[in-house]
């Protein structure tokens, strides 16, 4: 399992860069993946997203998807793009220390 | 007299029906199936008929003659299921209780869910997921005269994720064997990263991709579509234009599910990946496209768990704990286009891999390869289908959980 190094935290990653052990995730951690998704900084409505995708994995073993963060209330779609350019539910998850969304089958 | 009760009448719900049948007392037990039409289409069916290799009655036949005997059907509008009662109520009103209900809704294209989409539809937007679709697409392919086609997939999960690819390789072999092929570009456009969800089919599926001269467009969300400009526009800016667009609309299951409550963010039924019971209620179950379980949403994934299934329900009624036995597993046939087919097996577990099928070295059936076998077994499946599957009886040498016996290992994990 290869490992990698934020700040003076030690992680264990898998093959894309997705923590596989979320007890090692600290917020320092999550501004330094951020950095190198290409974000200047997480303010707080990055912030409102990750928390709530870590309490919905917690509660369901499961990383929601952009339509549950949707209809949830957390951000619109087009709010997720602007804040995680890209690939909001895979960058988002990958800061917030989970597993990659699995796209289904 | 106790009553189980299954919402809906296709493959889920028929096969279920045919199991239980058999199985549960009929001096102790009614199986009442409720759908809400008669007719039972062979979905994977659909793909064929655009190209005009099948037509709908070649696919089509009476959901009531496909269930077993000393089943009531009733074909009525369920308005919600009420599990505090333990009643499916119906849109005219009827209630009909039950002891154990079977959720079988399954899954539908829903393309309100896309701003823009209904714009376009049936003129340059089409849908080969339904029966009306696929018909009307016949027609325009026929005509069209040449420029871009569009095969797109708005937003996972969908009923059968091969479909589209399939789709794009018959338009491929079709312009080719009408010297049509240098008029028209196609294109695939998915939010997937790559061609398949899983790195290894993912790779094998891309490269026939290029080598069909196919352009991929991945990682691609759709905010709208603006009909008038023939335009797909994405989040992040990005736009496909397109003379004819393909799409496979947002997958939703049942609207029913929603208005009983019980739905997740698309209409499917929280239900636990291994037993299949409903997370919430306890005489609940539910299999197929309904369930929000991550496997394939595919008629294979509902034959392997309607045979665990079946168990567990009769586990339940004698009140003895649920097996959690499904592993996800699920077999698909890829049509290439030129009589060739790919077949891919695979679980929660295990991704699609190379190998043989279902017996090691001797196969017959190549895994992850183009082979004329494959298609042939594609064809020979709609048999299987109307008399083997629907009817709860095995298919030889295939069993409900996947075996890992003729499959080749990647040489190492990229980047492990």
């Amino acid at each position: 399992m290869p490992l990698r190094t934020y700040g003076n935290t030690m992680v264990d990653v898998d093959a894309e860069g997705y923590l596989t052990d979320f007890s090692q995730w600290t917020r320092a951690v999550a501004e330094a993946i951020a950095a190198e998704e290409g974000l200047a900084a997480l303010g707080p409505a990055h912030w409102k997203v990750i928390e709530f995708m870590q309490k919905e994995y917690k509660e369901n073993s499961q990383v929601p998807s952009i339509r549950r963060l949707n209809k949830s209330g957390v951000a619109s779609t087009k709010e997720l793009y602007e804040l995680f350019p890209g690939g909001p539910a895979k960058k988002a998850a990958r800061i917030a220390g989970l597993k990659k969304p699995e796209g289904c089958v | 007299m106790r009553n189980l009760v299954i919402c809906g009448a296709g493959t889920g719900g028929t096969v279920m029906a045919s199991h239980l049948r058999k199985r549960l007392p009929r001096e102790d037990w009614a199986v009442t199936v409720i759908d809400r039409d008669d007719e039972h289409y062979y979905q994977p069916g659909f793909l064929f008929i655009p190209f005009g290799f099948l037509k709908r009655k070649d696919i089509v036949k009476p959901k009531s003659t496909l269930l077993p005997r000393d089943v009531a059907f009733l074909i009525a509008e369920i308005d919600r299921i009420v599990p505090a009662s333990n009643e499916v109520v119906l849109r005219d009103g009827r209630k009909i209780p039950y002891d154990y209900l079977i959720v079988a809704t399954g899954a539908e294209i829903v393309p309100s869910e896309t701003p823009g989409m209904e714009d376009g539809w049936r003129d340059t937007i089409f849908d080969f997921y339904t029966a009306d679709g696929a018909e009307a697409l016949a027609g325009k392919l026929k005509a069209f005269p040449g420029g871009t086609i569009v095969v797109h997939v708005n937003e996972t999960p969908i009923k059968c994720p091969v479909a589209p690819l399939e789709f794009a390789f018959f338009c491929d072999a079709c312009l080719r064997r009408h010297g049509k092929r240098d008029k028209v570009e196609i294109v695939y456009v998915t939010p997937l990263p790559g061609a398949f969800t899983k790195p290894v089919a993912a790779a094998a599926l891309g490269a026939l991709l290029e080598k069909k001269r196919i352009r991929m467009v991945a990682d691609f969300n759709a905010e709208r579509i603006d009909a008038s400009a023939r335009k797909i526009i994405g989040y992040d800016g990005r736009e496909v234009p397109y003379d004819l667009l393909v799409t496979v609309p947002t997958n939703m299951g049942a609207e029913m599910i929603e208005r009983s409550g019980m739905g997740d963010e698309f209409r499917f039924l929280p239900t636990d990946p291994r037993t299949l019971r409903s997370k919430k209620y306890e005489n609940i179950f539910a299999l197929g496209d309904a369930t929000d379980v991550p496997a394939s949403k595919a008629g294979s994934v509902v034959h392997f768990q309607s045979e665990i299934l079946t168990e567990n329900i009769l586990r339940a009624i004698d009140g003895r704990p649920l097996e959690p036995a499904f592993d996800g597993h699920a077999n698909c046939f890829i049509e290439m286009g030129r009589s060739k087919a790919i077949l891919i097996d695979f679980n929660y577990d295990t991704e699609p891999l190379p190998g043989r099928f279902p017996f090691p070295l001797f196969g017959p059936l190549p895994l992850l390869k183009p082979s004329r076998l494959n298609h042939w077994g594609k064809l020979a499946f709609r048999w299987i289908y109307w008399r083997l599957l629907l009817r709860g009886k095995r298919i030889p040498f295939i069993p409900s959980r996947m075996k890992m016996t003729g499959k080749k290992l990647p040489a190492a994990v990229p980047g492990a």
